[in-house]
């Protein structure tokens, strides 16, 4: 299966590196993917997400990933990786009966 | 007003409280300029980040500033319809942005000044300056935090970079020795409790420029005596330009609200 790191045709010697943007909006919930901006390093990248993804207050902490360590599956490949799971609904937990006394689940 | 600010002397407490919030106006308004022009567009929000903070401090300090002289001025009215010997800020603020070099220079020598001072207004006598100073300060540390990454970055990047950092720090050292130059006002409040010693401010804002400016390979340029009073009322011709462009649209259409 190949596949394929995150914009390398993009990398460009005269603009800093691309980040993707992680924000975690309050104490246990996990980081959500915001987007992403560029900086020159990791240490700026979190300046910057600040300034651009939390000025609405729309997190408690910041993870920063450059975007070129990021490996993403091969859309060439969806069928294949994909397809397989599509008739195979007995996996979801649906045929359970659940007991009128479990209010949360 | 607060409790504290009715046994001081009114007129000292007004002028006082100009000084600090004109401050932050002129530096914001600078920055402003950069918006749509900055190196990158991340950069160009960070330091439109940093403008909004100074002018919501200048809103803070106007407003308080206007209840203390007690004539009806609200923050408005001092911000747009006071000449130009009337604006109390040290002139360091109102120095053109230059290079991004010089923008970021300025901006730590200011950021290093305000966090030192509003540290120590938290337990300022005079309660209201002391919310605005613990509102202020968390932005502040931020700010230089920002400013002070730049500057070690340019400082100790190429060789240009690092040339023209040295070349802003050196044009804009001169105007730091207003910042610390104690007069009668500034006595009077320190002694009262409502403001800190400038010369505790000082000791603590050469220690962090030292540091900052070691980590950047730059060097100290040595103080020198000033000839110009910014703090009161005695500016460069550079505040004349900045007063035009601000006030353009309140002098035009007086009261002009959106």
């Amino acid at each position: 299966m190949s596949t394929f790191p995150m914009n390398t045709p993009m990398q460009d010697k005269r603009q800093w590196p691309l980040y993707e943007i992680f924000v975690r909006a309050r104490g246990g919930l996990d980081h959500k993917h915001v987007g992403s901006l560029h900086a020159a390093d990791a240490t700026m990248a979190i300046e910057h997400a600040r300034d651009l993804y939390t000025r609405r207050q729309e997190g408690i902490s910041i993870w920063v990933v450059a975007s070129k360590d990021i490996t993403a599956s091969d859309p060439a490949e969806t069928d294949s990786l994909f397809e397989p799971a599509r008739d195979k609904i007995y996996r979801h937990p649906t045929f359970y009966e659940i007991p009128d006394e479990v209010k949360t689940l | 007003m607060s409790a504290s600010s009715a046994r001081v002397d009114a007129p000292a407490l007004f002028h006082y409280v100009l000084r600090l919030g004109d401050l932050a106006l002129v530096l914001g308004q600078r920055l402003g300029e950069w918006v749509g022009h900055s190196p990158a567009l991340e950069e160009d929000l960070g330091l439109a980040n940093i403008a909004l903070d100074m002018i919501g401090q200048a809103r803070l300090l106007l407003t308080y500033a206007g209840e203390v002289e007690a004539r009806g001025r609200g923050e408005d009215d001092l911000a747009f319809l006071r000449e130009h010997g009337d604006y109390l800020n040290a002139i360091l603020a109102e120095q053109p942005n230059g290079d991004f070099g010089h923008t970021i220079v300025r901006q730590v020598l200011i950021d290093a000044f305000q966090l030192e001072l509003y540290e120590r207004m938290t337990a300022s006598a005079d309660e209201r300056l002391a919310a605005i100073a613990a509102k202020s300060v968390k932005e502040v540390r931020y700010h230089l935090r920002y400013s002070s990454g730049w500057l070690v970055r340019l400082g100790d990047g190429t060789e240009e970079s690092h040339q023209r950092a040295q070349a802003a720090v050196d044009a804009l050292w001169p105007y730091t020795v207003e910042l610390f130059a104690e007069d009668e006002l500034d006595r009077s409040m320190a002694d009262q409790g409502i403001a800190p010693r400038l010369a505790d401010v000082k000791v603590a804002w050469d220690r962090r420029l030292d540091a900052i400016l070691a980590e950047a390979t730059l060097k100290r340029p040595a103080d020198r005596p000033h000839s110009w009073h910014g703090k009161r009322g005695q500016h460069s011709e550079h505040l004349g330009y900045i007063l035009a462009e601000m006030q353009h649209l309140q002098r035009t259409y007086p009261g002009a609200r959106w």
